[in-house]
């Protein structure tokens, strides 16, 4: 049951990468970085006597400019160019929002302690923070994708995904979207992180643990895909769940790497198909 | 007219003769995970070389050294560590050493120490693997990880004898291990049934599964934990998923004062620690363990916790084997350490000279202490040995 | 031979030479210790470069070579008392089988998705070795002392040691050299450049991109044997330190890629810089932003690095200087 719900939240942060992706073909190596922010931006909101939840949409709303702005600066010279560059340079973005993070807040535990409900189900106890969370993983997703086949903008970023030419001939501007689409992509990644923050304790470096569960996720869902992402997520947070009370804790990050390697091998569109 | 010369004269030589220094080294962690513990050991050094400077340095043969210390952020990391010690060695060419905080970076230190042959008191470092290597200059001050939670299971069994299933569940890291190991053997021989023994990775945020583990054991009482963030945590989700354990012994993390913020997570969880200060010792050397407590207060406005202790004794124990050496040279310390056999306000310290377990901490014995609530207020009790304890056990805690 | 007669060989002899007597002047064990770790970044970056300069596959995850092979070592040495130069040799060996049987598979990916998988093969390599019991687990494995007894010593051993990592370093410059003037070489720009062309001009591209693979590890695993047996000991955190791989990137592309002079150049700047960062007590908590900064304008505005830059600049430096 856990599984489930933290998988959710591993579905979200996994569209994120994926949807990025998706559109422009560019893996994002700084998204564990930015899931890290936003952890830390909900730690300042909170600390500014937001409540934690309603402090969800301001994130949401830096996400999404840190995005625009990371890939005006950075991904938008090489767009074009060989898939090295795009790797390279977002995980330079990467080293420097974790060098400036380091800085500003040492790599020291940070905690959002608020008030927790728990709650009994039969054999299972939740906590109501898990609940929330998931349940908001959840209102996102829905959000993702009556944006994306409901609007006239998200048919724009299907277009562009489909076939950026064919769309710039039809007039839709392609860098513009291509902006937004990352800001989108690192939205998600922010909510995730902030998210994960009401749930456990946190630093800088966080990102980088759900950085691969998000990559496992999306690859087990076929990169490019972000309904296969959320699956990917919640099958990812199922295995941990099931797995676990059968091995030691500690082998979990093996088993889950283990599998991240096979299905790059053996299925590298995924199980539910991806863009290839 | 000459006598004033000569009295300047006079001056002159013995302020030369002040201005001698003793440099030691040592790396801190300013940053990461062992950030807190490291900076109250270190509070500790630095207050013993305010102590020891306060009364014009220390006494070598006829003459007095200033303390110097030199160090450096090692960040947590071990590849810092071996970098920065060789540093402090060859570079800064410092006198002696110790170590930073925690067995792991200490084991790395350590080598380096070894390779060179410098003498270094080892502090916040309890592993016992550490000197089994064949060591001859490292000094360990902390009571060794194979007694720490081994009264531990004493004190539980003298609590409830009935009581058959224990878990032990603790932080992967080369202390934690070496203790968890050492406790369930322990356990075993005085009859406990070790329903679980699972080590949990030292980044862990996410205790649920193992939480559920030790639920589905059945165990009536939880030994383990590791370093002060981990343990913390792993109390708070212990107390929030419920956990129907009578009781819990963590180590590190419920010795210090910082885990009163669990609040009502922290209520009843026991630790074992190298030193409180209301600890009964009365010292061959150096102040008292009130005299230690005071100076603390005075300079950090807190209570000192077992690590500044450990830091103190670490300084006081260089200081002594400088005195009885009558000189700053390596062998002639190390052969003074290896005589010693004293009582400091932090407890006993002899030092194994057996080859096989050279340095290994010898004369130290821990305490229990446990979090109860007085007068509204949550404070550390010491509940073991007996004959030391300022309250009684609360058991069962839920 | 027609290597003896090329400058370039007998530059990169004068420079192992340098490397290896200039500490020696006055037993100057503090600069031995800064050069040693410049010749470990000139290893990986060289060794690295097979892959990301001449093959065009870029390696996230190089460094497992490194690690694996100081913990065949230390475990040969710690437990079955091996002598160190036998156990860095087999370490050396066995990581580059293993890396051979690994390639055939995952050079299969292409790009990012090859990128990403050496990414997971470094990180599941980390948390078995972790967790594997008779490897020190979490613990990793440290030397009994006696062990550098048999060597003459401690003192005396660190200064051996060391001369074998700068003659490890000497080699990798020779093999990247040796590497780019042969036919198999000439094949691997091919595939650099367009691998499908390559294949159907008949370059057995499956093949020469996994010996390339394995190529670039065995330097790298001998260097971590040798390393780890000068530290004492080896655990998973810095044996597999994922961000040592993405800093030898940093030094290749530093540097100028596909270029022999530049991943050394590259490394031995980058060692530098790092050095300087890290010491000094307001600047250290940057050295990663700068890094990072330092790889996004390389990226955006030179991608062809130093030497790539020299090139232009002065292109008779492309006869001397490789």
């Amino acid at each position: 049951m856990d599984g489930l719900l933290i998988g959710l939240v591993y579905g979200l942060a996994a569209i994120g990468l994926t949807l990025i992706f998706g559109v422009m073909d560019v893996v994002n190596l700084a998204h564990g970085a930015i899931i890290a922010l936003g952890m830390f931006f909900l730690y300042l909101f909170f600390g500014a006597g937001l409540h934690p939840y309603l402090s969800l949409l301001p994130v949401a709303i830096v996400g999404f400019f840190l995005g625009v702005i990371v890939y005006q600066i950075a991904v938008r010279r090489i767009i074009n160019g060989p898939p090295l560059m795009s790797l390279l340079a977002t995980f330079a973005v990467s080293m420097i929002i974790v060098g400036i993070g380091t800085a500003l807040w040492s790599t020291s535990p940070y905690n959002i302690n608020f008030k927790v409900v728990t709650y009994t189900l039969g054999g299972y106890t939740v906590t109501s923070a898990r609940l929330v969370s998931a349940v908001a993983a959840v209102l996102v997703t829905f959000g993702l994708y009556f944006f994306l086949y409901r609007t006239v903008l998200g048919k724009a970023v299907r277009a562009v995904a489909n076939n950026r030419e064919a769309a710039e001939l039809m007039g839709i501007p392609s860098q513009q979207i291509l902006a937004i689409s990352f800001g989108i992509g690192t939205m998600l990644a922010m909510l995730s992180g902030a998210l994960i923050a009401t749930l456990f304790p946190f630093t800088i470096l966080s990102g980088g643990v759900y950085e691969l569960k998000s990559f496992v996720a999306s690859v087990l869902g076929g990169l490019g895909n972000p309904t296969g992402a959320l699956l990917g997520g919640i099958i990812l947070g199922l295995i941990e769940g099931s797995v676990a009370p059968f091995i030691q804790v500690s082998w979990t990050n093996v088993i889950e790497f283990v599998i991240f390697v096979l299905i790059l091998l053996f299925f590298p569109t995924g199980l539910f198909g991806g863009r290839r | 007219m000459k006598k004033s010369w000569l009295m300047l004269l006079l001056a002159a030589a013995l302020g030369l003769a002040q201005a001698q220094t003793v440099t030691i080294g040592l790396t801190v962690s300013k940053t990461g995970k062992y950030n807190v513990e490291s900076v109250n050991q270190l509070n500790g050094i630095k207050l013993w070389q305010d102590w020891v400077n306060g009364q014009g340095g220390v006494q070598v043969g006829g003459k007095r050294y200033k303390v110097e210390l030199k160090y450096y952020d090692d960040e947590s990391k071990a590849q810092r560590v071996q970098q920065l010690y060789s540093r402090l060695i060859s570079q800064d060419k410092v006198d002696f050493l110790i170590s930073p905080y925690s067995s792991g970076l200490t084991a790395k230190a350590a080598i380096i120490s070894e390779q060179y042959g410098k003498v270094m008191v080892a502090t916040g470092a309890a592993s016992d693997s550490i000197f089994k290597l064949g060591y001859e200059n490292v000094f360990q001050i902390y009571t060794p990880a194979s007694r720490y939670l081994t009264s531990t299971v004493d004190m539980l069994k003298a609590a409830d004898p009935a009581l058959k299933k224990i878990a032990v569940v603790y932080e992967d890291s080369k202390f934690a291990k070496a203790v968890a190991t050492a406790a369930r053997d322990y356990a075993q021989k005085a009859g406990f049934d070790v329903v679980l023994f699972e080590g949990y990775p030292p980044s862990t945020t996410d205790f649920g599964p193992i939480i559920n583990k030790i639920k589905a054991s059945g165990a009536g009482a939880l030994v383990g934990g590791g370093h002060y963030a981990d343990g913390a945590t792993f109390a708070r989700q212990l107390f929030e998923q419920k956990a129907p354990l009578k009781m819990i012994a963590l180590l590190v993390a419920p010795a210090s004062d910082e885990f009163a913020q669990l609040g009502e997570a922290a209520l009843g969880v026991a630790a074992p620690s190298q030193w409180e200060p209301l600890v009964k010792y009365s010292p061959d050397f150096g102040p008292t363990p009130q005299e230690f407590t005071e100076m603390y207060r005075k300079a950090y406005g807190k209570t000192p916790a077992y690590r500044a202790a450990g830091g103190f004794a670490a300084g006081l124990v260089l200081q002594k084997a400088m005195m009885e050496a009558g000189s700053l040279d390596g062998a002639k310390v190390r052969a003074a350490l290896d005589k010693m056999d004293l009582t400091l306000f932090f407890g006993g310290i002899r030092f194994s000279t057996d080859p096989a377990s050279h340095g290994l901490q010898l004369g130290h014995e821990m305490v229990q202490i446990q979090w109860q609530k007085k007068g509204g207020q949550m404070v550390k009790e010491i509940v073991w040995p007996l004959a030391a304890k300022t309250a009684d056990l609360i058991y069962p805690i839920r | 031979m027609k290597a003896l007669k090329s400058p370039f060989f007998w530059l990169i002899l004068a420079f192992t030479a340098f490397f290896a007597l200039f500490p020696l002047q006055g037993n100057n064990v503090t600069l031995r210790e800064t050069l040693v770790l410049s010749a470990i970044y000139i290893i990986l970056a060289a060794n690295l470069n097979l892959m990301i300069g001449y093959t065009g596959y870029v390696n996230f995850g190089s460094i497992v070579f490194f690690g694996l092979g100081g913990y065949l070592t230390l475990w040969l040495v710690a437990d079955h008392g091996w002598n160190v130069y036998l156990a860095v040799l087999l370490a050396g060996a066995v990581t580059s089988l293993l890396t051979l049987a690994l390639g055939f598979g995952i050079l299969r990916l292409r790009g990012a998705y090859f990128a990403l998988a050496t990414i997971g093969v470094n990180e599941a390599v980390k948390d078995f070795v972790s967790n594997y019991e008779p490897w020190g687990g979490s613990e990793g494995i440290f030397l009994p002392f006696s062990t550098y007894k048999a060597m003459g010593g401690a003192a005396h051993a660190l200064w051996t040691v060391y001369f074998l990592i700068v003659m490890v370093m000497g080699a990798s410059l020779l093999l990247s050299w040796y590497v780019k003037r042969s036919k198999f070489g000439l094949g691997l720009f091919a595939i650099r450049e367009d691998e499908d062309a390559a294949i159907v001009l008949g370059v057995k591209a499956p093949t020469y991109k996994a010996l390339a693979y394995s190529l670039s590890a065995f330097l790298p695993a001998v260097a971590g044997g040798l390393y780890f047996f000068k530290n004492g000991s080896v655990v998973p955190e810095e044996a597999f330190n994922l961000h040592l791989s993405i800093e030898s990137i940093v030094m290749v592309m530093l540097g100028g890629q596909g270029t022999v002079t530049g991943p050394a150049v590259g490394a031995f700047l980058y060692e530098r810089l790092r050095g300087l960062l890290l010491t000094t007590p307001s600047l250290s908590n940057f050295h990663l932003v700068i890094a990072g900064v330092l790889l996004l304008l390389i990226i955006l505005f030179a991608p062809g690095g130093l030497m790539g830059w020299l090139y232009k600049r002065w292109p008779r430096v492309r006869g001397v200087l490789e």
